[in-house]
C-alpha cells in the first residue's frame, strides 16, 4: 500500500482524512485507485493535479514508479507564466 | 535523472555568453514579429467590443456592417462550436461572449474588410443592444454577499458551503498547530494587505494571421509562447481536427505568461472561413490592456509568531484573488509559494478563487506567488524590526533546506536558499551605507518550475553543421542555450549550429515556453538529442574502421578508438563522417521525445534601496541586487538579462502599475502613457549574482530562471520603502498618492 497525503482542502471529500492508503505502483494506477476509493476526488484528480515523490515533483506523468517507501504528496497542477 | 550524465572534464562551451543568434534581426528590422505577415487576398480584421463591465446581450444585427462596401464577413458567437466545456468552454467565452458581455472590452463580434480602415467603421455599424446589469471589479466586493453574481454555475466542489458564488474555487493546506504555533511566539503580527492587477506589458501587441478554407485545413502565424496549445484550442474553438491546423509561431515581442492562451486567434480563423480569405489581426494597446490578460488583484491577511531569537514559531495566511470573469486566479500558488522560504512547524494557508467583472486574468511569471511573498515577506520586515534582528540572520535561521518539509507538503530535495541568503549577506551592497532619507529591504522568493511535454529533432549537415529544431518560442535567449548545450554534446563551434523554432508540422507536441521550463526540459532534449546524433555518428565511425561499435566514443567533436584493443585509428572529426554521410548509410539526425519531470524549484534573495521624497511621494529605487540560484547557467548574460528583468518589471508592479476601474466598471487607463511601465530612466543598474546549486533533475544541473526573478521583488521595495518613509506600506503599487496617504495618516 502507497501512503498519499493530500492537501487538506481535500479532506471534506474523503471523510475527513487528510493521508490515505491506495495500492498503485504508478502514477497513474495511484491516480485511478484514488478515484475509485474516493470518488468525490475524482473530478479534482480530472481537473489537473501533480504528486510529489520524495520531494520531486511529477507534474503529469502517469509512468513514474511509486512505492510504500516513498513519501507521497498530491498537489495542485503546477503551471507558469 | 543524475548529473553523471555531465562531463567530467567540465565544460567547455556551456556556461559562456556568445553573441545572441537572433540579435542581428533584431537590431536591424528583419526579425518578424507577428504582424510582419502578409497573404495575398488578406482581409482586415476587427473586433466590436463591449462598452459595458456587465451587460446582457439581448440582440446583434450586423446588417448595415455587412452591407458597407469592402467588408467580407462578420462572424458573433454562433459562429464557432457549440457546447465546449471546461477550460476551453471559459476561452471561448473570452475570445467571443455569449449570453452576456462580462467585462469592458469583451468581444461580441468581428469583422473582416478589405481594409483596416472600412474594418473600423464596419465595428462601429455593429448595433448591438445590451441590457446593462450590475458590475463589481474589487475581490473583496465581489465576495460579499449582496455583490452581482457573474455566474452561478462556475464554483466546483472545492468550494465549502456559505461563500458566494463568485467563490468559484478554494484551496486549503499546511501542516502542524497554528494555534499552538502562535501561543509559543513572544510576538505575533497580523497584518491585511491589497495589491492591484497589473499587465504583463510586453511591447509586442497580440497579432496573428490566419487562413482557414472550406475544406477545414488552416494555416495560423502569430505571436504566441505556445503555438501547440493555440494550434490544439483554436482547432477546438472553430470545429476542426487538430492536426489540419498548421500554426507558426512568430518571434515574439514579449510575453510573460501573457501569451500562454489565445484571445484573436480563433476569431481570425472564424472570419477567415466565412471569407474565404486570409484574415489578419492586430491588437491595439488599448485592446491589449481592456481584453487580454492581466494579472490578479489580490486581498490578503497575513499573521506571523516569532521568538525573541528570531525562530518563526507559526505562519498564517488568506489569499484573495480575483481572476476576472472565469475561474484560473493562481491561489493556489500564492497559497503554495507564499511560505516556501521558511522551515516551519505550523503553517496553515488558504485561497480563493473569485470572479468580477474584469478580463480573464492570464499568466504572468510566477503567477500569484509575487503578492503572496509582497505579504509574506512585509509582515516578517516588520518582525524584525520590532524585535531588532537582522532581516537576513532571521531568514537564515527559518530558511529551508534540503530535507525541509515544504509548506506546501512534501520535502525538498536539494535547493540553494541559503546559497543566495549567505551571498546576500556577503555583498557590499548589504552593508553599504544609505543616505538620509532612504531605506533598504530584502525579500527572499520561491518558485516551482516546470517540465512539460517537449520534442527536439537535430539534423546534421554534410559540412558537419547543424541544425536544430525545437518547439517552444524564444522569449528569453533559448536558442543561444539549445545552441550552447548542442555544442558542448556534438564538440563543434556555437556557431555552427542553428536553432528554429519549428512549426506544429514539424515536430511532436510541444508544451507552452512558460513555467521557467524551456532551457530546462527543451535543454535537456537538446542535450539527449545530440547524444542521439553522437551514437549514431560512432557507429559510422566503427563501421568505417571495421571494429564494433561499443569500442568507439565521442570526445572534443571526433570518434575516436575506445583504447589500443579498438585499434590504431585517427581521431575521426564529426565533419569527415558528415561529408559522406549519404553514402554510408544515410542522413545523421537525432531525436527526443519525452515530459521531462525533474524541473528543480528554485529561490532567489533581493536586497533594495529606495528614497522616498516626503513632498511629492515619489519614490526612486536607488540601488538593486538580484542573488538567485540558476542550478547551471548556460549562457550566463542571459541568466542575468532574466533576473534584471524580473527586478524591472517587480518595480513596476511595486511603485507603479495598476488597473484603475471607474465606477462604471471601465478601465481607465489603457494606454501606457496611464498604465506606467518603469523606463531605463527609473532604473538603477541592476546588479546581480548567479548562484550555482545544481538540480539533480537535469544533466548540466540547470534550474529554470524566468520566474523567481519576480517574486521578491515586490516585498524588497515595499519593506525598502516602508523603512525610508517610516511607515508601512501595505497596498501595492506604492504610488505618489499612497505613500502621501500614508504619510498623512502616519502624521
Amino acid at each position: 500500500m502507497v501512503k498519499v497525503h493530500l492537501w487538506s482542502g481535500l479532506r471534506t471529500l474523503t471523510g475527513g482524512l487528510e493521508c490515505v492508503e491506495v495500492e498503485a505502483s504508478t502514477t497513474g494506477q495511484l491516480l485511478a485507485a484514488l478515484s475509485l476509493s474516493y470518488p468525490e476526488l475524482e473530478p479534482v484528480i480530472e481537473s489537473g493535479v501533480s504528486i510529489a515523490i520524495d520531494g520531486r515533483i511529477i507534474a503529469t506523468s502517469l509512468t513514474e514508479p511509486v512505492s510504500a517507501e516513498n513519501e507521497i504528496f498530491l498537489m495542485q497542477r503546477l503551471k507558469g507564466g | 535523472m543524475a548529473l553523471d550524465d555531465q562531463k567530467p572534464s567540465g565544460f567547455k562551451f556551456v556556461g559562456t555568453s556568445p553573441d545572441r543568434p537572433d540579435g542581428l534581426d533584431k537590431v536591424t528590422g528583419r526579425a518578424r514579429f507577428g504582424a510582419d505577415a502578409y497573404a495575398p487576398g488578406m482581409l482586415h480584421g476587427a473586433v466590436v467590443r463591449s462598452p459595458h463591465a456587465h451587460a446582457r446581450i439581448v440582440r446583434i444585427d450586423t446588417s448595415k456592417a455587412e452591407a458597407l462596401e469592402g467588408v467580407k464577413a462578420v462572424v458573433t458567437r454562433a459562429d464557432f462550436v457549440d457546447g465546449l466545456q471546461g477550460e476551453f468552454g471559459f476561452v471561448l467565452e473570452n475570445v467571443m461572449a455569449g449570453e452576456k458581455a462580462l467585462y469592458d472590452g469583451h468581444a461580441v463580434a468581428a469583422v473582416a474588410a478589405s481594409s483596416q480602415l472600412i474594418a473600423r467603421d464596419a465595428v462601429k455599424l455593429v448595433e448591438v443592444e445590451y441590457e446593462v446589469l450590475p458590475h463589481v471589479t474589487d475581490v473583496d466586493a465581489a465576495m460579499a454577499e449582496n455583490a452581482p453574481v457573474l455566474n452561478d454555475s462556475y464554483a466546483d466542489a472545492s468550494v465549502p458551503a456559505g461563500h458566494h458564488p463568485n467563490v468559484v474555487r478554494y484551496h486549503d493546506s499546511g501542516h502542524g498547530d497554528v494555534d499552538a504555533g502562535f501561543a509559543e511566539a513572544d510576538l505575533v503580527i497580523e497584518d491585511s494587505f491589497k495589491t492591484e492587477a497589473t499587465h504583463q506589458g510586453y511591447i509586442e501587441p497580440h497579432a496573428c494571421l490566419a487562413s482557414l478554407g472550406g475544406d477545414g485545413k488552416g494555416e495560423l502565424w502569430c505571436t504566441t509562447q505556445g503555438h501547440w496549445i493555440a494550434q490544439k484550442t483554436c482547432a477546438a474553438l472553430v470545429g476542426i481536427d487538430t492536426s489540419q491546423l498548421r500554426v507558426t509561431a512568430s518571434e515574439i515581442g514579449g510575453g510573460f505568461g501573457g501569451k500562454t492562451t489565445v484571445f484573436i486567434e480563433p476569431v481570425a480563423l472564424a472570419l477567415s472561413r466565412k471569407a474565404n480569405r486570409p484574415v489578419k489581426i492586430v491588437m491595439t494597446r488599448s485592446e491589449v490592456f481592456r481584453a487580454t490578460g492581466p494579472t490578479s488583484s489580490t486581498s490578503m491577511d497575513i499573521k506571523i509568531g516569532m521568538k525573541k531569537d528570531g525562530t518563526i514559531t507559526a505562519a498564517q495566511g488568506i489569499f484573495r484573488l480575483q481572476g476576472g470573469a472565469f475561474p484560473g486566479a493562481p491561489m493556489e500558488f500564492s497559497a503554495m509559494c507564499a511560505f516556501a522560504p521558511y522551515s516551519l512547524t505550523n503553517v496553515h494557508q488558504v485561497g480563493y478563487d473569485v470572479i468580477s467583472n474584469r478580463p480573464k486574468q492570464a499568466a504572468y511569471r510566477a503567477p500569484g506567488a509575487p503578492m503572496a511573498s509582497f505579504a509574506v515577506e512585509s509582515v516578517i520586515d516588520e518582525l524584525c524590526s520590532q524585535l531588532d534582528l537582522d532581516p537576513i540572520d532571521v531568514r537564515l535561521k527559518n530558511a529551508s533546506r534540503e530535507g525541509t518539509k515544504a509548506s506546501y507538503g512534501p520535502k525538498f530535495e536539494r535547493i540553494g536558499l541559503v546559497e543566495t541568503l549567505e551571498a546576500a549577506k556577503a555583498h557590499p551592497h548589504y552593508s553599504a551605507p544609505l543616505e538620509p532619507g532612504q531605506g533598504r529591504g530584502i525579500s527572499c522568493g520561491f518558485w516551482f518550475n516546470h517540465g512539460g511535454e517537449t520534442s527536439v529533432s537535430l539534423a546534421l549537415s554534410e559540412d558537419g553543421t547543424c541544425q536544430i529544431s525545437v518547439g517552444t518560442p524564444d522569449i528569453g535567449g533559448s536558442r543561444a542555450s539549445m545552441a550552447l548545450m548542442a555544442a558542448e554534446e556534438l564538440g563543434i563551434p556555437y556557431e555552427n549550429i542553428r536553432v528554429t523554432i519549428a512549426d506544429t508540422a514539424t515536430l511532436g507536441y510541444n508544451d507552452v515556453s512558460h513555467g521557467s521550463r524551456v532551457t530546462y526540459a527543451s535543454g535537456l532534449a537538446t542535450i539527449k538529442a545530440a547524444k542521439d546524433a553522437v551514437g549514431k555518428l560512432c557507429k559510422r565511425a566503427a563501421a568505417k574502421w571495421g571494429i564494433p561499435e561499443d569500442a568507439v566514443y565521442w570526445e572534443d567533436g571526433c570518434a575516436k578508438p575506445s583504447g589500443a584493443n579498438a585499434g590504431n585509428f585517427d581521431p575521426m572529426p564529426l565533419a569527415k563522417i558528415t561529408k559522406s554521410m549519404g553514402r554510408s548509410g544515410g542522413p545523421i539526425s537525432g531525436h527526443f521525445e519525452a515530459t521531462p519531470e525533474g524541473a528543480g524549484v528554485s529561490f532567489g534573495t533581493h536586497i533594495v534601496d529606495a528614497e522616498v521624497d516626503p513632498e511629492t511621494g515619489k519614490t526612486a529605487v536607488v540601488r538593486y541586487t538580484v542573488i538567485q540560484d540558476a542550478g547551471k547557467a548556460i549562457h550566463p548574460s542571459y541568466v542575468e538579462g532574466q533576473f534584471q528583468g524580473g527586478a524591472a518589471q517587480g518595480i513596476g508592479w511595486a511603485l507603479n502599475e495598476e488597473y484603475i476601474y471607474g465606477e462604471d466598471g471601465r478601465l481607465q487607463n489603457s494606454i501606457f502613457l496611464d498604465y506606467r511601465v518603469p523606463v531605463a530612466s527609473d532604473l538603477p543598474m541592476i546588479d546581480t549574482v548567479i548562484v550555482e546549486v545544481p538540480n539533480p533533475g537535469h544533466p548540466y544541473g540547470v534550474r529554470g530562471v524566468g520566474e523567481t526573478g519576480i517574486v521578491p521583488p515586490l516585498a524588497a521595495i515595499a519593506n525598502a520603502v516602508s523603512a525610508a518613509a517610516g511607515v508601512r506600506l501595505r497596498h501595492l503599487p506604492m504610488s505618489p498618492p499612497r505613500i502621501l496617504r500614508a504619510l498623512k495618516d502616519k502624521g
